[in-house]
């Protein structure tokens, strides 16, 4: 990890229908800035914007007042250069493409050549553990194989941040905990900085360096908790340091509800 | 596997056809024992089985092969309405291609700007009213002020049904991807035409496809309907329309028309499957 911001993220407010009567203010005063190569979690009760500040990280979404920089530029011209990937809760990949092909479809729009994609693809099967299924259609694999495949598509034009929307959210919990050491894994190899929306309390634990904990209506940063589990295996779990992790995330998330 | 699939395809059509012969003539020979009475009622049966009304199966297809006048030569029927059925092809194919292109068309471009898909789908919706007939002669005026030979006006008028399912299921297709897809798309950074190619036609393939089919039938509706109406000398149109004014000496040759007619629109039906089997082989192969 090193000392630069990744993101910077300055006084914003978000508020969608502006004057209307059904005026949301979905962010407000939002002040966080990420470091590369960090794994930060975003977490808080429905409605607290947590999926608005990703979008607002990646440029889907402007923001009202404030800006966003990452990698020293706007997220705009970060999104240009693409600097990012996306993973959504549902794996998004085209039905009518084969696994590879999904995985290409950046590179393809990048421009790059044939037997350079096919390289590629590979690669990235290999990374999440998919090596052989390159041939076959998403509908044929599972939800948890799907979700990989996502995730093989998001790094496979090796960005130097991930965006994930509760990537895990439709898998079950066996599976949902393989994903993780698997993420983890792919992020310690890759050394990509990753922003990880989520609901779940021992997921934002187990896998993040900070968890930033958001209150709702309208969503501000309600606290930003340090996590240091250091390697983390499938027994970190078990371990007291991150019952401890999760506790303090709980009680932030309680504070939350009780300032409702 | 696929030639036994396609034997069955074949009997299973063969089969269908027997069975509603059969039934044809069952029932005529039903009202010709009972002189059109339900048996042993006196309620009348709702269609006379007479000659006239219900010919003989075997003789509508024997009219197929029956030598008959056209103009000063004299061929079989079947070469008639073949020779007929290739005009009336031509206007359907144009009708088609240029119902698909000006659909597919009017479907991006409201796909494109939501302005454009408030202002234009009312109007589409509104020009499926007016009645063929009336558009027809309208049509054809305007095209020969304008030079245009009379096969063009028919493929225009055969167009004007086909655009309309090409162009509200596209529209539909088009705009059928998540939300997630297309933000992924933008997240790329990828254009308009990039987004149009790469996510949204590919998406809109399964919307298209059934609608290209119901558009087959029309474009060859349209034609005969645009035949009728303009009086063109050739096509099927005038055949079955000649038919039908001689229906009372002739019943035959209308039916044996009519089948023709529908022998095209099998055709034209097949011809779109077939390409709905090509554009569509990938996602073909998964069956979930």
């Amino acid at each position: 990890m090193s000392e630069k911001n990744a993101i910077s993220i300055n006084d914003v407010d978000k508020v969608f229908n502006e004057e209307r009567d059904d005026e949301v203010i979905a962010l407000s005063n939002i002040n966080l800035d990420i470091k590369e190569g960090e794994f930060v979690s975003l977490i808080g009760p429905s409605g607290c914007g947590k999926s608005t500040l990703l979008r607002l990280i990646g440029d889907l979404l402007e923001p009202t007042q404030g800006s966003v920089e990452v990698f020293g530029k706007s997220a705009h011209e970060a999104r240009i250069d693409q600097d990012y990937g996306m993973v959504f809760q549902h794996a998004g990949l085209f039905d009518w493409r084969r696994v590879a092909a999904n995985i290409e479809l950046p590179l393809e729009l990048h421009g790059w050549s044939k037997s350079d994609r096919a390289t590629r693809s590979q690669e990235m099967l290999d990374l999440v553990k998919l090596p052989d299924f390159g041939g076959y259609y998403p509908r044929q694999l599972s939800g948890g194989m799907q979700q990989r495949v996502s995730i093989a598509r998001a790094l496979s034009f090796e960005p130097k941040l991930l965006l994930m929307d509760e990537p895990f959210g439709a898998l079950d919990e066996m599976t949902r905990e393989h994903m993780q050491i698997e993420l983890l894994r792919i992020w310690e190899e890759t050394g990509t900085t990753v922003v990880f929306v989520t609901h779940s309390i021992p997921e934002a634990a187990f896998l993040s360096n900070r968890v930033v904990v958001l209150s709702p209506r309208p969503g501000r940063v309600h606290s930003v908790i340090d996590v240091d589990l250091g390697q983390r295996t499938e027994s970190t779990r078990q371990d007291p340091s991150f019952f401890g992790a999760a506790t303090e995330i709980r009680e932030a998330l309680r504070a939350v509800e009780e300032q409702e | 596997m696929k030639s036994s699939k396609a034997t069955r395809v074949f009997f299973t059509v063969v089969l269908v056809i027997f069975f509603l012969v059969l039934l044809w003539e069952g029932y005529k020979w039903m009202g010709q024992q009972t002189d059109d009475h339900w048996p042993g009622t006196n309620f009348g049966l709702p269609i006379a089985t007479n000659d006239t009304i219900m010919p003989h199966f075997v003789d509508v297809v024997g009219e197929l092969t029956a030598e008959i006048r056209d103009g000063r030569s004299s061929m079989p029927m079947y070469a008639f309405l073949l020779k007929k059925a290739w005009f009336t092809f031509q206007e359907a194919a144009i009708g088609f291609i240029l119902g698909l292109t000006i659909g597919m068309g009017l479907a991006v471009f409201m796909s494109r700007w939501k302005v454009s898909e408030r202002g234009l789908l009312p109007w589409i919706n509104v020009s499926q009213t007016i009645p063929l007939i009336a558009l027809a002669p309208v049509v054809v005026t305007w095209g020969r002020n304008q030079g245009l030979s009379d096969l063009f006006s028919i493929s225009l008028i055969s167009t004007y049904l086909t655009f309309f399912p090409v162009a509200v299921s596209g529209l539909r297709g088009l705009q059928s991807p998540d939300a997630a897809h297309v933000e992924l798309m933008h997240s790329y950074a990828a254009s308009w035409r990039t987004t149009l190619f790469k996510l949204r036609l590919p998406a809109a393939r399964p919307y298209l496809f059934p609608a290209l089919k119901l558009a087959g039938s029309l474009s060859v509706v349209g034609a005969i309907v645009g035949e009728i109406s303009i009086g063109r000398k050739t096509g099927l149109g005038r055949a079955i329309l000649e038919y039908a004014l001689r229906y009372a000496i002739f019943p035959e040759r209308l039916y044996a028309s009519v089948i023709g007619a529908a022998f095209l629109g099998l055709l034209v039906f097949g011809m779109i499957n077939l390409a709905e089997r090509f554009f569509m082989r990938r996602t073909r192969e998964v069956v979930s």
